[in-house]
C-alpha cells in the first residue's frame, strides 16, 4: 500500500516522537496495568444514531477498573484517521482501537494493523478475512431483526396501510433492513406496501427531511429510517403527526408519544467483551457478528402508541428470534420486480453468507435499489 | 514627496535612492505580513475568551495546538501530511481570485479528479508505471479543468454569478461521481462500500523519500510555486490582475478577458482535481465517497487568509493542516467537541476578511513615510 519500503525509517520516527511525548508530562499518565482504548467516530457522538449508538458502548467502558478511554469524532475516512489511530497508539498508549465507520477498514486499519503488530484493530461492519492482519478484526450485528420487529409494531399502528422508509445508500447492509421492516409488516397484514427513498448519502439533512415529507405526502404514516442520524427523519415525521420507528439509537425523546419502537445497537456488552479478553492475555475475536440474540441488537422500549394486541404480536416473534436462526427471508419469495428470491421451502437465517450481497428489495417494497 | 533636488537621500533624477526604495519596500511588506498576522492574533484572543467561558485554559489549549501540530517529527509530519489536498484546493480559489473571481466549488473538481483518475486506471494498465501515472494525473485534471473551466466560461461568456455556479456545479460533480461510483465504474465485489476497481499497485504513488507524506506534498508546494511565477512574474498573469482590476479597462486594452477567465478557472479546477488524484493513487487505490472530505471547502479558508497570493498559500495550509491534526488531540485532552476547531477557523476566517478593509490605513506601513527626505521625520500614526 503506501510506502512500503520506508517502513523501518517510519517506525523509528515514530518510536522517537513516542519516546519523546513520553518523557513529557502530559496530563494523563501511563500507569502500570492500565489498559487504554481508543474510540474514532466518523460524525458527532451525539447524532442520535450511529455515533451515538457506539459512544454509548464506550461510555460503557469508562466506569471499569484500570480502563481509560480516548475518543474522536468526527474523523474523516481518510489519511485523517490513519493519523487519529497513530496519534492514539503514539501519544495515548491505546492497545486497543474502535474504528467505528464502515469506510475506515480498507485501506486505514489493515495499513495500521500491519505497522502496529502488537496493538489491537476491531473494526464495526467490515469483512475481516484470514487474509487480513491476525491483529485486525472486525465485528457487526444483525440488525434487520430490528427493522423487522419495527414492521410487526407499525403494521398494528398504520391505518393507510402505507409505511415509509427514508434509506441512505442502496448496498447490502440498507437493503435487509428494508426487507426486514416490510417482511414483518406483511407477516401481519400481507396488504401493507412500503414506500423507500434513497437520499445518496450516509448524512444529508435536507434530503431526509424532503425525503420524509414526500413520504407522508404520499400516504405513509409510520415512517422509519436507515441513515446515519434519523434525528431529522424522527423530528420530521413526528411533527408531521406520523409514527415512527427507531433506528440505530433511542429516539423516544425526539417523537414523544408518536415514537413506536426502535431497534438499536447495544454495544456495551461488545465493548466489555473485547476488553475483558484483552485484560486476560488473549485477543478478541477476528470476526463477530450476532443479533438479538446475541445481545448485539435491542428494541426500544414500546411508546405509548403500541397496542395491547401489537405488544403481544411483536413479543411473541421476539421470543421466537432469541432462539437463534429467526429467518426473515424466506420462501416462497420475490422481489418487488416479481422475480423469484427463494423457492417455497428455502430459507436465510440471519448469518446466511448470502444476506451479506443482497441486491434486491422484496415484494411489497416500492423503490429500485 | 519633498522634490529636492538637492537632497544628499535623492539621486540626479529625483529618485529616491536605493536605500530608500529598500525601506519603502520593506514597509509594504511588512504591512502585508503584520495585518493578516494581527487578525491571526486577534483571531486566537478571542477564541481564548470562548474557551475561558467554557472553562477550559486557552494556555492548554495553544500548547496542545503546538504538541498535535508541530512540537514532534509526528505532529509535523501529520500538519504536513494535512496541508497537501489544501494547497491545490486554495490554488483553485487564488487563481481565479486574481481576476476578481470568488471561486468555491473547488470540492467538486477535487472529487471528479479523483473519479477520473481511477476511471482511467484500467485502461491504462501494462504501461510502466512513469508513463501511466502522469497519464492518470492529467486525466484528472482535465476533468477538473473541464469543470471548474465551465464555470469560468459561463461567468465569461454568459454573465452568469461564479460563485453561485461553482457551488452548484459542485453538487452535481458529487453526484455525478456517486452515480459512477454506484454503477458504471463499480467493483463488483464492494458491497458495503461502493467502489471503483482498486488501481494496480504499480500505479500508487508512495510517499517522499525521508518522509511519510505522500508527493502531493512536494507537487503542491511546486504548484504553489508555478503558480506565483504565473500571476506575478508573466504577462499573462499581470493581464490577468488588470482585468481583475477593471474589466472595461482591460477590454479597451485589448486583453482577451474572456479566454484569461477560462483559462485561469480551468487551471485552478485542474490543480484541485490533482488533490483527488493524490487521494485516489497515494491513500485510497480506488475512488469512493470518502473522496468528497471537505478539502475543496477549507481550501477556499486557506486562500483567504493567504490573500489569494499563492506563496502565502505554502504557510498558511500548514498552519491549517496544524490546527486540524491537533484536533484530535484537544477532543481527547481537553474533552471539547470536534467543533471547537471549527470555531477557531471560522474566528480567523472573518477577522482576517475584516482586515482587508485595514490595509492604507496605518501611515506607519506608507512607503511615501519611508521615501520621504530625512528633514521630514516619520511620524508613528494612524489615519483617521
Amino acid at each position: 500500500m503506501v510506502a512500503k519500503h520506508s517502513l523501518s525509517r517510519r517506525t523509528l520516527l515514530g518510536g522517537t516522537a513516542a519516546l519523546g511525548l513520553a518523557a513529557l508530562p502530559f496530563g494523563t499518565a501511563r500507569a502500570a496495568g492500565k489498559m487504554t482504548v481508543g474510540v474514532i467516530y466518523v460524525g458527532p457522538k451525539d447524532d442520535y444514531g450511529y455515533n451515538q449508538a457506539h459512544a454509548q458502548g464506550a461510555a460503557a467502558l469508562k466506569g471499569m477498573a484500570g480502563i481509560e478511554v480516548v475518543e474522536e469524532e468526527n474523523v474523516r475516512e481518510t489519511n485523517d484517521v490513519q493519523k487519529t489511530m497513530e496519534s492514539m497508539i503514539n501519544l495515548d498508549g491505546a492497545s486497543l482501537l474502535l474504528p467505528t465507520s464502515f469506510g475506515y477498514f480498507d485501506p486505514h486499519v489493515l495499513i495500521e494493523a500491519k505497522k502496529n503488530p502488537t496493538v489491537q484493530f476491531r473494526h464495526c461492519g467490515g469483512l475481516w478475512t484470514e487474509a487480513n492482519p491476525k491483529n485486525a478484526g472486525s465485528y457487526f450485528g444483525y440488525i434487520a431483526q430490528g427493522q423487522y420487529l419495527n414492521g410487526v409494531v407499525a403494521a398494528h399502528a398504520t391505518k393507510s396501510k402505507k409505511l415509509g422508509f427514508v434509506a441512505a445508500k442502496p448496498i447490502p447492509q440498507v437493503l435487509n433492513n428494508i426487507n426486514g421492516f416490510i417482511l414483518g409488516a406483511r407477516s401481519v397484514d400481507p396488504s401493507i406496501t412500503c414506500q423507500v427513498i434513497f437520499t445518496g448519502e450516509w448524512s444529508l439533512a435536507v434530503k431526509e427531511a424532503e425525503a420524509t415529507n414526500a413520504l407522508i405526502d404520499g400516504g405513509a404514516d409510520v415512517i422509519t429510517c436507515h441513515v446515519d442520524s434519523p434525528k431529522v427523519t424522527v423530528e420530521t415525521a413526528a411533527r408531521r403527526g406520523a409514527f415512527v420507528c427507531g433506528y440505530h439509537a433511542d429516539q423516544s425523546a425526539l417523537a414523544k408519544d408518536k415514537y413506536l419502537t426502535g431497534a438499536e445497537w447495544d454495544w456495551a456488552p461488545i465493548y466489555k467483551g473485547f476488553v475483558a479478553d484483552m485484560q486476560a492475555g488473549k485477543a478478541p475475536p477476528n470476526f463477530l457478528r450476532g443479533g438479538l440474540a446475541d445481545g448485539f441488537v435491542k428494541m426500544s422500549a414500546y411508546g405509548p402508541g403500541v397496542s395491547e394486541a401489537a405488544r403481544k404480536n411483536a413479543d411473541a416473534v421476539k421470543a421466537e428470534m432469541m432462539k437463534g436462526g429467526f429467518a426473515i427471508i424466506k420462501g416462497p419469495l420475490s422481489d418487488n420486480t416479481g422475480k423469484q428470491i427463494a423457492p417455497a421451502g428455502k430459507a436465510y437465517a440471519e448469518n446466511a453468507i448470502e444476506l451479506e450481497s443482497t441486491n434486491y428489495l422484496v415484494e411489497g417494497v416500492r423503490g429500485s435499489a | 514627496m519633498v522634490a529636492d533636488t538637492a537632497h544628499p537621500d535623492l539621486d540626479s533624477a529625483g529618485s529616491p535612492s536605493p536605500a530608500l526604495q529598500v525601506r519603502a519596500w520593506i514597509a509594504r511588506r511588512t504591512e502585508a505580513v503584520a495585518i493578516p498576522l494581527g487578525a491571526v492574533a486577534t483571531g486566537f484572543a478571542l477564541f481564548s475568551l470562548f474557551l475561558i467561558a467554557l472553562g477550559k485554559s486557552p494556555a492548554g489549549f495553544l500548547d496542545l495546538i503546538y504538541r498535535g501540530g508541530f512540537g514532534s517529527p509526528f505532529a509535523l509530519q501529520n500538519s504536513l501530511q494535512r496541508a497537501a489536498p489544501l494547497l491545490f484546493a486554495a490554488l483553485c480559489v487564488a487563481l481565479p481570485a486574481r481576476l476578481g473571481l470568488v471561486v468555491i466549488g473547488g470540492e467538486g473538481a477535487i472529487v471528479l479528479g479523483g473519479v477520473a483518475a481511477a476511471a482511467i486506471a484500467p485502461a491504462l494498465a501494462g504501461l510502466p508505471p512513469v508513463l501511466g501515472i502522469p497519464a492518470m494525473a492529467l486525466c484528472a485534471a482535465l476533468a477538473g479543468a473541464a469543470w471548474i473551466g465551465a464555470v469560468g466560461a459561463l461567468r465569461a461568456y454568459r454573465g452568469v454569478n461564479e460563485t453561485i455556479a461553482s457551488l452548484l456545479m459542485s453538487y452535481i460533480a458529487i453526484a455525478l461521481s456517486n452515480h459512477l461510483i454506484e454503477g458504471l465504474l463499480r467493483d463488483p465485489s464492494s458491497l458495503n462500500k461502493p467502489s471503483t476497481r482498486a488501481i494496480a499497485e504499480a500505479f500508487r504513488v508512495g510517499p517522499m523519500p525521508g518522509m511519510k507524506v505522500h508527493w502531493g506534498l512536494g507537487f503542491g508546494v511546486l504548484a504553489c510555486v508555478a503558480a506565483w511565477v504565473l500571476t506575478e512574474r508573466t504577462t499573462l498573469g499581470f493581464a490577468a490582475r488588470i482585468a481583475g482590476g477593471n474589466v472595461r479597462a482591460a477590454q479597451i486594452q485589448g486583453l482577451p478577458v474572456g479566454r484569461l477567465i477560462v483559462g485561469f478557472t480551468a487551471l485552478g479546477g485542474a490543480l484541485a482535481a490533482l488533490a483527488g488524484f493524490f487521494e485516489v493513487t497515494a491513500v485510497h487505490g480506488n475512488a469512493n465517497a470518502s473522496l468528497v472530505a471537505g478539502y475543496g471547502y477549507t481550501g477556499i479558508l486557506v486562500a483567504f487568509l493567504a490573500r489569494q497570493n499563492p506563496l502565502a498559500i505554502v504557510p498558511v495550509a500548514f498552519l491549517l493542516g496544524g490546527i486540524e491534526a491537533s484536533g484530535g488531540l484537544i477532543q481527547r485532552r481537553m474533552q471539547l467537541p470536534d467543533a471547537t476547531v471549527l470555531v477557531l477557523e471560522g474566528l480567523l476566517f472573518v477577522l482576517v476578511l475584516m482586515s482587508e478593509t485595514l490595509y492604507g490605513r496605518y501611515k506607519v506601513f506608507s512607503p511615501h513615510l519611508w521615501t520621504r527626505t530625512r528633514a521630514a521625520a516619520p511620524v508613528m500614526a494612524v489615519a483617521s
